[in-house]
């Protein structure tokens, strides 16, 4: 079961205080595969990462990588896990005090003993793979969006993750950057043989290269399949999603518990 | 009318009971800070590299302060000391005022605003640009990478600034008292010397700022840490730095100076 589960959801719920985020929530990855998680901003996608990277338990259920609960893992065992799982960041979140080349470095700086002769071929080859060769001594700042979003992707697979989860990783960027990042997720996902999760609210660019899509809404899976399931999908969720429509099942009004002529004092003047 | 006499109270107790749960927040990563201080350590060259950021380079502000408190010593202290005719006595008295009290508590605040705030400001924004989340995730510790390192350098700097002031603030006094003044050279040296004891007024003043420096360096990273990962939440936190050290500077001060003298 496990060996061909790389992640597995069990009815997971998960709540900030009173507020519910994720609502008994099962799903499986396959090992191998890129897989999308769509949904609206606040519907709960960036909690499922934390979740598998284990920085926040459920407040039910389980969440099993390659077989074992994250929640149960201790603090060894959980470090031991993030080594083998590569994350990039909505932003970057590159460390603004080091280098291009220190950055990338970081991760195998600080987990192995390797030579710096070594580190400095390593960091050659991962900027390489992302097409920045030739930026090791830039700082973060001198970095366009779509560039430092690629050094944080050639960061976090440094220690070649078995796993790899992207936040929004679309956001903020321009068509051509959009597309080279998408392209690199692709590349990367096939080259390295990773299990990859993407959380993205970008459908047609994701539809493109994902294997499998999952939309959640209101903390709940409310469609899942291939892209070409998803583009023949019934479901008026996914046509308001896919197409970006004002209103449909997620409506456009906030729902106020006051009427418009209740609040603009014309109580009593007017039904409704 | 209870509710309004009741709200008052229930701020009173809601804050209480806040600053009571930042205490026990702060002793608590204190600890950890101590906890991991062994690995960090071991990379002396993190801590290394912080001393630089908030030692070296808080340097010219000490001295240049120092500098001109020893000056303002020598003028007030010679126009009191005159009236009772021991102007003499201005060697010891810039010496002591400087070694117990002014040296320490001194540096120690303006430290706070030069590098305690940096750091706060620094840790802030690494938290809302998710760089403290992008290390852990990379299964590294930011408080053994990024927090223990700075403290350690807080720590290690307060007292050689504390020092540097002291000695420039009494090259102030001696510009003033015997260069500018005219007081005899030797009376100001021999009388300074003979007024200061080592243990009891280098060590203590030593002691002193060893202690600021533990309070200044814990409640600046510890506020970074704790900021609210927003521009309002990293200039709030990077405020409460510079206020709050400056009453517990005060405030241990006091009670370091009960003890001592």
């Amino acid at each position: 079961m496990s060996s061909d589960h790389f992640i597995e959801f069990r009815n997971v719920s998960f709540a900030y205080g009173e507020r519910p985020i994720l609502k008994n929530i099962s799903l499986t990855i396959p090992r191998g595969k890129l897989v999308a998680i769509m949904g609206g901003s606040g519907s709960g996608k960036t909690t499922m990462l934390r979740l598998i990277a284990g920085q926040i338990p459920p407040s039910a259920g389980q969440v099993l990588v390659d077989g074992r609960d994250v929640a149960a893992m201790n603090h060894a065992e959980l470090f031991e896990h993030r080594r083998r799982m590569g994350m990039l960041f909505q932003f970057g979140a590159l460390f603004t005090d080091l280098s291009v080349g220190d950055n990338v470095a970081f991760p195998i700086r600080e987990h192995t003993r390797l030579p710096e002769s070594m580190i400095h071929d390593l960091v050659i080859m991962k900027l390489a793979a992302v097409g920045l060769r030739g930026t090791q001594a830039l700082m973060p700042a001198e970095l366009s969006g779509g560039m430092a979003r690629r050094v944080a992707l050639a960061r976090a697979i440094a220690l070649d993750p078995q796993l790899m989860l992207y936040d929004e990783p679309f956001t903020g960027l321009d068509p051509i950057s959009l597309g080279v990042i998408a392209h690199l997720i692709k590349k990367l996902n096939d080259a390295l043989g990773t299990t990859s999760i993407m959380v993205t609210h970008d459908v047609h660019k994701s539809l493109d290269i994902v294997d499998y899509v999952y939309f959640v809404s209101n903390g709940e899976i409310v469609a899942d399949g291939t892209p070409e399931d998803i583009r023949s999908s019934p479901s008026p969720w996914v046509h308001q999603f896919m197409w970006g429509e004002a209103d449909g099942p997620v409506h456009f009004a906030y729902p106020a518990s006051t009427s418009l002529q209740q609040d603009l004092g014309l109580k009593g003047s007017q039904h409704d | 009318m209870t509710e309004l006499l009741l709200s008052p109270l229930r701020r009173l107790g809601h804050s209480t009971i806040n600053a009571i749960w930042r205490l026990g927040f702060i002793t608590r990563f204190l600890l950890a800070i101590l906890r991991y201080s062994g690995q960090s350590l071991l990379r002396f060259n993190l801590t290394i590299r912080e001393i630089y950021f908030a030692g070296v380079m808080s340097v010219i502000i000490v001295v240049v302060s120092g500098l001109f408190v020893g000056m303002v010593l020598g003028l007030q202290g010679y126009n009191t000391l005159s009236r009772f005719g021991s102007a003499d006595a201005l060697g010891a008295l810039v010496a002591l005022s400087l070694l117990r009290e002014l040296g320490p508590v001194l540096a120690a605040l303006l430290f706070s605003s030069r590098a305690g705030s940096a750091m706060t400001a620094e840790i802030g924004l690494m938290k809302a640009t998710e760089q403290l989340d992008a290390m852990s995730v990379m299964a590294v510790n930011p408080i053994a990478r990024v927090v223990a390192p700075r403290f350690w350098a807080g720590v290690i700097s307060m007292p050689i600034l504390a020092a540097m002031f002291n000695v420039m603030g009494i090259f102030g006094g001696y510009l003033i008292g015997v260069v500018m003044i005219g007081l005899d050279s030797g009376t100001f040296w021999s009388q300074m010397q003979n007024n200061v004891d080592l243990h009891y007024d280098v060590i203590n003043g030593l002691i002193k700022s060893l202690c600021f420096g533990i309070v200044v360096t814990l409640i600046a990273v510890f506020e970074g840490y704790d900021a609210t990962p927003t521009a309002a939440g990293v200039s709030a936190a990077t405020t409460r730095t510079v206020v709050t050290s400056a009453l517990v500077i005060l405030a241990v001060d006091f009670v370091l100076t009960a003890f001592m003298f």
